[in-house]
């Protein structure tokens, strides 16, 4: 087990790393946060390129003095970095020959693993004469023919485009299941973390905000903060102002008391995802902006000052400035204190 | 209109390598040709406009009225190799430590540091021929190979990290850290990955030290007397009272001829792919 203990890393004032402390087991975790949550530099610290204070153990083993030649780390960056003066094969069995196997050998490993990821055709060509999604193709097959414990991805597939992240993202999966390594994947897509970790942890400038299995996060996300980084297109806030016998939402005026669950008087915050607003209804809103992203709709909505965003599984034409009438779901509700950690799930339909 | 470009280009190119190539064929004729051919007017074809002779080129191996430049070329050729060879060693190490590690001595900064290397190409000669003359003579060096190649390496590792820095800052530190990630320690990723990809520059460097080192004649002059001279020294001595035309053409043709040989050499081999796609 990799065990992270309070690691911290601040250069010039910018806290990088705020007292992580994560274990993690053999399976694939997602590091899921915006740019500059920290996840670059998390993987860095693991893998020796970053020097935080605080302890990295493997195995029981301390790494905080490793360097990063000496840790049983493979890592795959955004950017496809193969060695450009060896071809494919040769750029496969590199890091098999410095781990002292004879070249014979080491290639015949590399052959294998090229076949694996089906690029047996390309063993003879320098990185230069491939294309980025082969290149970043090599350069998953070369971290993982070393059969390192511990594979570190950072948005691996964030340069390649649509259909050849898709492709990747399940060949990469395939490839794992069942290798008993741990895999730690970063990466700004919620869905993504959805689809493909064991484990989620989100984080958010430098800090780990909340991790576990990634329906339950997902579907409880413990802070607003959480919710934010969870969630994309963004999730909805609402202000809310509750006494016993009164509801007032922010901007959009008073609304039944039971519209949420009984609660002490105070403000709260509610949390409600795209795709809890739905067309129909009485809310009346004027379209901001319509964005089309493949088979879905995002709508970027103004209610009376408050802005919403609202997900359809369609492609549908909003004018700009158009009126259109929604209805929160506030069945689907997340609600935060004024700490800003989740107290309540779920209002009634309103 | 395209014909007329056409044909444009291929003037211009004609032109332009009858520019270049004339002095060589001058200096070719005039190396055969005695006294009375090179003052009679000019002349081009041996035997038809002129007599030729070979009393240029046996001037050059102690011929009559002439020196004996085997040994001045031999010693070029040693302190030409020499310091660029350990300039190109000294100069990589540098340039590699300068565009991968983050030096700091007081307001200095790497850049500083790297100005302060080209700077010593910057000073006009002059300015180092007595701190040079004082140094020798204090290390006993003066009128030495020794000593000329120290110098040499002085003056010909500015280049060396000049060219190589450049070359190392092209190559993204992400790669070094990948090679580390593999197993390499930092010298074996200096010599196994980043040395591989910036051959290009070492070649350049390497050439730019030959050529520096062959052609100077400043120091080779101000730090040698008698014992040791070097073949730009030697080709001047041969001037007298009467400059013999014939004997300094024939020395100029086998002075420029290694670096000539070279840069063809050099030339194929990038243009065999060699090279090529080192560096994406």
């Amino acid at each position: 087990m990799l065990s992270l203990s309070d690691l911290t890393l601040t250069e010039s004032g910018v806290p990088h790393l705020a007292g992580i402390s994560l274990a993690f087991r053999p399976g694939l975790t997602t590091l899921l946060g915006r740019t500059g949550a920290g996840k670059t530099t998390l993987l860095r610290a693991i893998a020796g390129l970053a020097q935080p204070t605080g302890q990295i153990r493997f195995n029981g083993e301390d790494w905080s003095r490793l360097a990063p030649w000496q840790r049983p780390v493979a890592m795959v960056t955004q950017q496809f970095i193969n060695y450009p003066h060896l071809n494919v094969l040769d750029n496969l069995a590199f890091p098999l020959m410095r781990r002292g196997e004879a070249k014979a050998a080491a290639r015949e490993t590399a052959r294998d693993m090229l076949g694996r990821v089906g690029l047996s055709q390309m063993a003879s060509r320098r990185p230069s004469e491939l294309s980025g999604g082969q290149q970043q193709r090599v350069a998953i097959a070369r971290a993982l023919v070393k059969g390192a414990p511990i594979l570190l991805l950072d948005e691996p597939f964030v340069n390649l485009d649509y259909n050849l992240r898709e492709g990747m993202r399940e060949e990469l999966s395939a490839l794992l299941q069942a290798s008993g390594t741990t895999v730690i994947y970063a990466s700004t897509d919620p869905r993504e973390a959805l689809r493909m970790g064991d484990q989620v942890v989100l984080m958010a400038e430098g800090r780990a905000l909340q991790s576990g299995a990634p329906r339950a996060v997902f579907a409880a996300p413990e802070t607003l903060d959480a919710a934010r980084v969870v969630n994309d297109p963004p999730v909805n806030l609402l202000g809310a102002a509750v006494s016993d016998t009164t509801l007032v939402l922010d901007h959009l005026g008073p609304a039944p008391r039971d519209l949420l669950p009984p609660l002490p008087p105070g403000r709260y915050t509610l949390a409600l995802r795209a795709e809890d607003i739905r067309q129909g209804g009485s809310l009346m809103t004027r379209v901001a902006l319509t964005e089309v992203s493949g088979s879905e709709t995002v709508t970027h909505l103004d209610a009376g000052g408050q802005p919403l965003v609202m997900l359809e599984r369609q492609v549908a034409e909003h004018a700009l400035g158009s009126s259109l009438v929604v209805t929160p779901d506030f069945k689907a509700a997340l609600i935060y204190g004024p700490d800003g950690r989740l107290i309540a799930k779920g209002g009634r339909n309103g | 209109m395209k014909t007329l470009y056409l044909a444009l280009k291929y003037l211009a190119v004609t032109l332009w390598s009858a520019f270049v190539i004339f002095p060589f064929l001058w200096m070719l004729s005039t190396s055969f040709k005695t006294s009375n051919a090179v003052t009679g007017g000019a002349t081009w074809l041996p035997w038809a406009q002129f007599e030729p002779s070979l009393a240029g080129w046996k001037s050059l191996f102690g011929g009559a009225g002439g020196i004996n430049i085997v040994k001045p070329y031999i010693n070029s050729v040693i302190v030409t190799g020499s310091a660029s060879v350990i300039a190109l060693v000294l100069g990589t190490l540098a340039a590699y430590g300068l565009s991968r590690f983050t030096f700091r001595a007081g307001p200095l900064r790497n850049g500083d540091i790297t100005f302060f290397f080209i700077s010593q190409r910057i000073m006009p000669p002059i300015v180092l021929a007595i701190p040079f003359f004082l140094m020798l003579r204090w290390l006993g060096l003066l009128d030495s190979l020794a000593g000329l190649i120290l110098v040499y390496v002085a003056a010909l590792m500015p280049i060396a990290v000049w060219v190589m820095v450049d070359f190392f800052n092209t190559i993204p530190r992400a790669l070094d850290e990948m090679a580390w990630m593999d197993g390499c320690t930092p010298v074996t990723t200096f010599f196994r990955v980043i040395l591989p990809n910036v051959l290009p520059g070492l070649v350049v460097a390497g050439m730019f030290c030959l050529i520096f080192g062959w052609n100077d004649f400043f120091f080779a002059f101000t730090l040698t007397f008698t014992e040791t001279q070097l073949l730009p020294v030697s080709i001047v001595a041969l001037n007298s009272s009467v400059t013999p035309w014939w004997s300094l053409s024939a020395a100029a043709i086998v002075s420029v001829a290694p670096l000539a040989v070279l840069a063809f050499v050099v030339e194929r081999f990038l243009a065999k792919g060699g090279l090529a796609g080192a560096v994406r």
